[in-house]
């Protein structure tokens, strides 16, 4: 086994999810599989290549510092699942 | 069948344009195709079709506008794409009563080409799948055959455009979502050069893998479509700021190959590949040789690799991506949680289904400290070196082929177990991704043993699409037709 039960109980509370026993020992599995698999890319000798994080060459796209106001508070807060009508509310933090 | 709805969406336009049928007729024939078909085949999540009636008839009473390249033509979209004022679900649970309040840049844009929505297709939840049963909400069925798979992870777009639900529709694709389900459909379905098209309104998946593109069931469709969407967008920082060539003349300026070099990866083309794809894949490069193109051997050494970055690459940038889900905002909310804490972690596990738990817990995993190196950097390294062994293959020819798939279809319910043996399906159009060239899949006949259709994959140079949909057109009208299935 590639991957702990302990550490995918582990990092799922790192993604905010909270898995049953029977879901981490599935999950742990399956990850075993997939991970084992992904050592395939040890083989490659990698160690003078640069990583390459996306296709595009990433430049810092500029623009003009233009206030525009393209939605009302109302259409922000559309969907919220809970409002006062000017915030969003959440359950109390303090 | 009605007859309108087995036209084209190029022959459609044309009679639109022409005043031989009005936008509402075009739209009642739309609606009344999908009213018979969907029950089979149920490719849509949700149908707008009194908006879509509504601006049929609006257009109607204004009159065939020159200006708009697609003026009454009813279209689909994925229903990973933000409609402004209706539901956009990404195929999951926790998206159900979301509504944005804008369009993406794409669906604007068709919009504005005076295209009418006629509803939103099923996909796997947040386009994680290459199947469409990993859709929160049902399955979508092959019109081909019922008991099999459309592809994924648009395989409500595939569906909804075999099944002549609609003249066209848009996916998206991150490792080969356009064209595996546009390949087991029988369409044609094009993954646009990263950068082409804006994602301004998509919800991200695999940020650097993501594009938005055309599935229809001609050559000529697909290049309509793409016209009309491609090109810089100022809410789109990697949309590249190119100009967009013309398309759709491209179309007309080749009548034959010639001069065309074909590139054959030998890696596409060896063991694992079933004999019908093989057959029909290599039938369809021989008429191209017939018809002046020349067929090259090239290698992509790197190509056993792929599937590895990939699922590294993607389910990373997915876990960082799907964060935003902490049913503050929008979506979903644990009715229950007492803290703040638990409110976020309720609403996920409640609100995320299996696949997309076991993708974020695995990005996660890759990108956690200790494993950051092992995993994600050496993934985006691997990465360089298939992008320049594509860059090489792509020297020595101006397009590759392949399969798109080593099989046709499968049955429904084949590869729910196995999480990584669904990936290795994947393994000819990830590569593309991670390359961020442009790849289509054009039908090129059913197979021999399964009586499916087969996709031909056709992957061509950076921002080069003008050249693939070239080909393409040529061979479309030069194989046997794969017609169109019976529902």
């Amino acid at each position: 086994m590639k991957i702990s039960s302990e550490e995918v109980a582990k990092v799922a509370r790192l993604a905010r999810l909270e898995l049953s026993q029977d879901k981490i020992d599935q999950y742990a599995a399956q990850l075993g599989d997939i991970l084992g698999y992904m050592d395939k890319l040890a083989e490659l000798d990698t160690a003078s290549v640069e990583p390459m994080y996306t296709p595009v060459d990433q430049v810092s796209v500029m623009r003009e510092d233009v206030v525009a106001k393209d939605y009302t508070r109302e259409d922000i807060l559309k969907n919220a699942p809970e409002t006062d009508g000017a915030f969003f509310i959440v359950p109390r933090i303090v | 069948m009605p007859e309108l709805s087995t036209l084209s969406l190029s022959e459609i336009r044309a009679k639109l344009a022409g005043k031989s049928v009005s936008a509402v007729e075009v739209t009642e024939s739309a609606l009344a195709r999908i009213e018979s078909t969907e029950p089979k085949v149920k490719a849509l999540l949700s149908l707008q079709a009194e908006e879509a009636r509504a601006l049929a008839k609006s257009l109607d009473a204004a009159g065939p506008d020159p200006a708009k390249p697609l003026w009454g033509v009813p279209l689909v979209v994925k229903d990973v794409l933000a409609t402004k004022g209706t539901p956009t679900t990404c195929g999951s649970k926790i998206l159900e009563n979301f509504c944005p309040v804008y369009d993406a840049t794409v669906v604007a844009r068709l919009k504005d080409a005076g295209a009418i929505l006629l509803g939103k297709a099923n996909m796997d939840e947040f386009a994680m799948g290459s199947t469409t049963e990993n859709s929160a909400y049902f399955a979508t069925r092959n019109p081909w055959d019922l008991e099999r798979v459309p592809g994924g992870s648009s395989g409500g777009s595939g569906a909804t455009v075999a099944a002549c639900q609609t003249y066209g529709a848009l996916g998206t694709d991150t490792g080969g979502s356009i064209r595996l389900p546009a390949s087991f459909c029988g369409i044609v379905g094009l993954k646009p050069t990263y950068g082409r098209v804006s994602r301004f309104g998509m919800v991200a998946y695999g940020s650097s893998l993501d594009q938005i593109g055309p599935m229809t069931r001609t050559v000529e469709d697909a290049a309509r479509m793409l016209q009309v969407i491609a090109g810089h967008d100022d809410r789109d920082s990697t949309s590249v700021d190119a100009p967009v060539p013309d398309y759709i003349g491209a179309l007309s300026d080749r009548a034959d190959l010639k001069g065309l070099t074909i590139g054959l990866p030998a890696e596409y083309w060896g063991e694992g590949l079933s004999p019908e794809v093989a057959e029909a894949c290599a039938k369809a490069v021989k008429q191209a040789e017939a018809l002046g193109a020349k067929a090259v051997p090239v290698d992509l050494k790197l190509s056993q690799y792929a599937i590895a970055a990939y699922y590294i690459i993607a389910t990373a940038e997915a876990s960082s991506n799907l964060a935003r889900f902490d049913g503050v905002r929008y979506g979903y909310r644990a009715k229950d949680a007492e803290s703040l804490l638990d409110m976020y972690v309720k609403s996920r596990t409640q609100g995320f289904g299996d696949e997309v738990q076991l993708r974020i817990i695995l990005g996660t995993y890759v990108l956690s400290s200790g494993y950051y190196d092992a995993y994600y950097r050496k993934a985006a390294q691997v990465r360089r070196l298939i992008r320049q062994d594509f860059e090489t293959a792509l020297t020595k020819c101006d397009v590759l082929c392949g399969p798109v798939c080593p099989t046709t279809a499968f049955k429904v319910g084949a590869m729910t177990s196995d999480p990584l043996q669904m990936y290795l399906m994947d393994i000819f159009t990830i590569s593309t991704n991670l390359a961020g060239l442009p790849g289509m899949s054009l039908p090129v006949g059913l197979g021999r043993e399964t009586g499916m259709p087969v996709g031909l994959q056709i992957t061509g140079r950076a921002f080069d699409e003008a050249k693939m949909l070239q080909l393409a057109s040529v061979l479309e009208k030069n194989v046997p037709a794969t017609g169109l299935p019976k529902l």
